[in-house]
């Protein structure tokens, strides 16, 4: 029931963002989020924003499974 | 899909797994680690994670569909409205087919009820605009990440000065049952794997009380395959090296205080109260109740309606399998008398349940 997609903030009107991902566009709510501009990346759950997605955040974590691929030896 | 396909890479899965394997070779017993979000269940079986752990790993899943873990009584009391002309129930589409003591929402739809599914709590506001001469009685099933949805839906139906939309609250909050679990004597639970959507809404600090209390280690981790193996990662350092800390795998969404607004939401529109968890039992502090700034809202209290005495299914096993105690393969009922089909128990509903995981995706 928590599963949240993450999609792209197109235009806001009215205290309601427009998202997009893959072609498919949704109405998020913004009651819970200050300060959503366009191009944000938000995470969408029932209709409402609920959070922010840090991209520097979600890029340090990327590179912590890269650190860690290189560190372990791969079984061939 | 961006923020999601980065985080399937094969390859960096296989570095964590290895890593995983060298961390705990030599680790002399089983780590335990428990699940408690319906969405992390579902990310374990879709994903396989299990069969690519090592031995020494155990996954569990614990009480984290918020569908399985409302008690029957609510459902029966859901059936009681539907069955009265003037009532459109509005509500996501897993509480639909739950059993109740003698029927379910399907069952009544089946013989005329009107059940409308939603995607969103606001579209059940709507659906009040449209309709003055039905009372909408939206089913507020969720934990942290969904309950600020439905108080929103209450603040907006205030404001549109609505006098039809009324809400059938059993929502429940979530680092309670992990203390109630963490102190059954009958469980062993290592590591807690923390909800993430739910984090993002109470925060990753929400956990320390727990980790204090407990000496359990808890990590906050994404539902994507390598979030969900970087969180097996973390928590198996932590065991293996005898810790107990918080740590957040999933700060590009989870910050340690959470989210504020949706905290100032859920503050306005509840007040905590003590509920009762299917197959757990009573936890004090719980749940959430309407709070007087929004009785008119509140279907239990504007709304009385004779409901039959719950009867729970003999023979079912939920609530064991909720606690993590039992597998769904060693309930005498599952794939023979409850399948997805024909579910018994709340477990095989909700498409989150552990049952209804295992049944789709187990072997």
């Amino acid at each position: 029931m928590c599963l949240a997609v993450p999609m792209k903030v197109v235009a806001i009107e009215e205290g309601t963002a427009i998202c997009e991902v893959d072609g498919v566009r949704r109405e998020g709510s913004l009651m819970m989020l200050d300060d959503v501009v366009i191009g944000d990346y938000v995470l969408l759950h029932a209709g409402f924003a609920i959070e922010k997605i840090d991209p520097e955040e979600a890029e340090k974590t990327i590179e912590i499974f890269r650190e860690v691929l290189a560190a372990g030896i791969l079984p061939e | 899909m961006k923020y999601a396909s980065e985080f399937r890479d094969p390859q960096l899965a296989k570095g964590l797994l290895t890593a995983i394997a060298k961390e705990v070779a030599d680790y002399p017993g089983t780590i335990t680690l428990m699940e408690v979000c319906g969405t992390h269940t579902m990310s374990i079986y879709q994903h396989g994670i299990r069969s690519l752990l090592p031995p020494q790993i155990r996954l569990i899943s614990g009480p984290g569909c918020p569908v399985c873990v409302t008690p029957i009584g609510y459902v029966d009391r859901a059936v009681a409205y539907a069955r009265q002309d003037d009532v459109i129930i509005a509500t996501f589409g897993d509480m639909v087919r739950v059993p109740g003591s003698s029927s379910s929402l399907l069952h009544e739809q089946a013989s005329g009820a009107q059940i409308k599914i939603v995607y969103s709590p606001l579209d059940a506001v709507t659906l009040a605009e449209k309709n003055p001469e039905k009372k909408i009685i939206f089913l507020g099933v969720g934990f942290e990440t969904t309950a600020p949805t439905i108080a929103g839906s209450m603040v907006e139906a205030k404001k549109r000065g609505l006098k039809n939309y009324f809400v059938l609250s059993a929502h429940k909050t979530m680092p309670t049952p992990m203390a109630a679990l963490a102190s059954d004597p009958e469980l062993q639970v290592d590591g807690y794997i923390c909800p993430a959507h739910v984090s993002a809404v109470i925060g990753a600090d929400a956990y320390q009380p727990l980790v204090d209390q407990f000496k359990v280690p808890c990590v906050v981790t994404g539902f994507e395959p390598l979030d969900m193996l970087r969180g097996i990662q973390l928590l198996a350092q932590q065991v293996v090296a005898g810790r107990a800390e918080v740590e957040n795998e999933y700060q590009r969404i989870v910050k340690p205080q959470g989210n504020s607004k949706a905290q100032a939401l859920l503050a306005e529109v509840f007040e905590p109260c003590d509920a009762t968890w299917r197959g757990i039992g009573d936890i004090p502090d719980s749940g959430l109740k309407i709070s007087a700034a929004y009785a008119e809202f509140d279907a239990e209290q504007q709304l009385p309606v004779e409901v039959e005495e719950p009867i729970e299914h003999k023979g079912c096993l939920c609530g064991e399998i909720l606690k993590g105690k039992v597998t769904p393969k060693q309930c005498p009922l599952f794939r023979k008398a409850c399948t997805p089909e024909y579910p018994i128990g709340a477990c095989m509903v909700s498409s989150e349940g552990t049952c209804a995981a295992e049944y789709k995706y187990g072997c």
